[in-house]
C-alpha cells in the first residue's frame, strides 16, 4: 500500500508569518531554509524563507499533506510555481498591522490565482496585534470578492492556524462536491 | 482593532474609498508633513473637517469664504457666542446677517477644499477613531463620498501608482450593483462617461481607451476613479481563453476526493 501525499501551499508576502504558521501546526520541526537577512532595507527581522518551508501532518496510514511555505521576498517569486504545482489549495498569509504590504498580498493572490483554479482562502494575520486592520477593512483595502472567505487568525496559536486550515479544506470540500 | 497607515502606503482617495464602502462612523486623522488635519464620518458620509492651518470654527470658514470682513470676525469673537458655532450661526441667522443655506454652504465649501488639499499629501500617518465624532457645538453636514473619490483619482499624478492600482488594461468592466442609484448622484465629466457608456463584458480597458482616444495614464485614471467610486469593477473578458501559466488540473470531482477531503478535515479537528 503505497502512501499517498497531497499538499497546501501557505504564500503572502515578506514577514506575514507563513513560517509561523506552519510551524504552529506541523508534526516535524519546520525543515526551513531560512537565511540571515543582509539588505539592510528588509531588516525589520533576522531571517527570512529563502525557497520555502516544509511541515507535514499524517493523516492516516496511507494519507499525507504536506504544507509548504513559500518565500516572501519578490525577488524569489520563480519558486511560486513549483510550489504550487498539485495543490489543493492555498492561504495568502497577510500582516494585518501592515498596509504597506497589502499591494503585494494582492499582487501574490491574482498570481496564484492564475496559476490555479484551486480554493483559497486569505488568513488576515497577527490580530493579537494592537494595530491589526479588521477583517471588514482589510476586505476592501484588498478587494476581495465576497464569496472569498477572509479569516482571524494568529500564526503562533494552533487553533487559529487549524480554523484557517479547515475553512481552506471546507472550501475545497465544496468544490469536488459540486 | 485600528485602521491606521501611512498614506505612502494607502492613499487619502483609498481612504475614502474605505469609509464609503464600509460605511463608517468616527474620525479619521492625518498627520502630514506640515498640516495635522481630522475628517469626521456619520455611516459613511463626510459630516466635518479641520485642519491646524485653518481651525475649522464658523468664524474662521466665513472668513475665509469672503463672507465676512477681517473687522466683522473681531467684532464676533468678542461675542460671548464666539465658542459654539452653533449658537453663533443662530445669531447671524437671526440677526439676518446670513441664511441657514448660506452658512451649511460655507462649512461644505470648507470642507471640500480641505479634502482636496489633502489629496495632495503624499505622506502621512493616519488613524481612523471609530465612533468619534466632531465636538456637540460644530455645524456639521452630509456630503456623499463618490464625486469626492472621483475628484482623487482625477488628481492622481503618480503614474507608478495607477499603474500598481491598476496592472492590466486587457481586462473588461462590469458596473457593480445598482450602478444607477450611484451613477445619479455622480458628476462625472464628458469624457468619463463615454467611458462609462463602454462599460461592457466584452470590451477591455484598453479597447475602451482606445476607442475614446484616451493615453494609458488617462485612461487608468478615469477607471481607477470609477472603481474607487464603486461604480464598476473588473472581470475577465468573455470568452477569454489566452493561454494561462502551465495549469494544474483543476481539483476532480468525485466520491474519491470527498472522502479524502473528509479524512483531511478529521485528522485537522483531532490536533
Ligand atoms: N504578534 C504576532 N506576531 C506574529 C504572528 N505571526 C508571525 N509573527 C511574527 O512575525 C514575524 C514574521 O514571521 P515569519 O513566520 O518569519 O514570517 P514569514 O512570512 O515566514 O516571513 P518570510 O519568510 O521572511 O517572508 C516573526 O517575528 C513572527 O514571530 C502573529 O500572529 N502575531
Ligand atoms: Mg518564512
Amino acid at each position: 500500500m503505497s502512501i499517498r501525499t497531497v499538499k497546501m501551499v501557505v504564500t503572502g508576502p515578506f514577514n506575514s508569518g507563513k513560517t509561523a504558521f506552519i510551524h504552529a501546526i506541523s508534526e516535524i520541526d519546520v525543515v526551513s531554509t531560512e537565511r540571515k537577512i543582509t539588505l539592510q532595507a528588509e531588516k525589520i527581522k533576522d531571517t527570512t524563507t529563502v525557497a520555502m518551508d516544509f511541515g507535514r501532518i499524517s493523516v492516516d496510514e496511507e494519507l499525507v499533506l504536506y504544507l509548504f511555505g513559500t518565500p516572501g521576498q519578490k525577488r524569489f517569486d520563480f519558486m511560486w510555481e513549483i510550489l504550487s504545482e498539485g495543490m489543493l489549495g492555498f492561504v495568502v498569509m497577510v500582516d494585518s498591522t501592515r498596509p504597506e504590504t497589502f499591494r503585494e498580498a494582492r499582487y501574490i493572490m491574482e498570481t496564484f490565482r492564475a496559476y490555479a483554479p484551486t480554493p483559497f482562502v486569505v488568513a488576515a494575520n497577527k490580530q493579537d496585534h494592537p494595530d491589526a486592520w479588521s477583517i471588514e477593512d482589510l476586505r476592501i483595502a484588498l478587494r476581495l470578492d465576497p464569496q472569498i472567505r477572509c479569516l482571524e487568525c494568529v500564526a503562533t496559536e494552533r487553533e487559529k492556524v487549524k480554523n484557517v486550515l479547515l475553512e481552506l479544506l471546507y472550501c475545497i470540500l465544496e468544490e469536488v462536491q459540486e | 482593532m485600528a485602521l491606521q497607515g501611512n498614506l505612502h502606503d494607502f492613499s487619502v482617495t483609498q481612504l475614502l474609498n474605505l469609509v464609503h464602502l464600509a460605511r463608517k462612523t468616527g474620525t479619521l486623522t492625518i498627520q502630514g508633513t506640515n498640516d495635522h488635519a481630522s475628517l469626521s464620518f456619520a455611516e459613511g458620509k463626510l459630516i466635518y473637517g479641520q485642519s491646524r492651518s485653518s481651525d475649522g470654527t464658523l468664524i474662521s470658514i466665513l472668513l475665509a469664504g469672503k463672507q465676512i470682513s477681517e473687522e466683522q470676525a473681531q467684532l464676533l469673537r468678542s461675542r460671548p457666542q464666539a465658542s459654539n458655532d452653533k449658537e453663533l450661526g443662530l445669531l447671524l441667522i437671526h440677526a439676518g446677517y446670513l441664511t441657514q443655506p448660506a452658512i451649511l454652504q460655507a462649512v461644505q465649501k470648507y470642507i471640500t477644499e480641505l479634502v482636496l488639499r489633502l489629496f495632495t499629501w503624499s505622506e502621512g500617518g493616519f488613524r481612523f477613531h471609530s465612533g468619534v465624532l466632531p465636538p456637540e457645538d460644530r455645524i456639521t453636514v452630509r456630503l456623499d463620498l463618490e464625486n469626492l473619490i472621483m475628484e482623487g483619482a482625477r488628481r492622481m499624478k503618480e503614474w507608478e501608482r495607477l499603474q500598481e492600482e491598476l496592472p492590466n488594461l486587457d481586462v473588461a468592466l462590469k458596473f457593480t450593483d445598482r450602478p444607477d442609484s450611484r451613477l445619479r448622484n455622480i458628476n462625472l465629466s464628458v469624457e468619463e462617461w463615454r467611458v462609462v457608456s463602454y462599460v461592457n463584458p466584452k470590451n477591455t480597458i484598453r479597447q475602451i481607451a482606445r476607442a475614446n482616444r484616451l493615453s494609458d495614464i488617462e485612461i487608468r485614471r478615469i477607471v481607477y476613479g470609477l472603481m474607487q467610486a464603486g461604480i464598476v469593477e473588473s472581470i475577465r473578458l468573455e470568452g477569454d481563453t489566452a493561454p494561462r501559466p502551465p495549469v494544474i488540473q483543476p481539483l476532480a470531482k468525485g466520491p474519491d476526493q470527498v472522502s479524502l477531503i473528509n479524512r483531511l478535515i478529521t485528522r485537522i479537528r483531532s490536533l
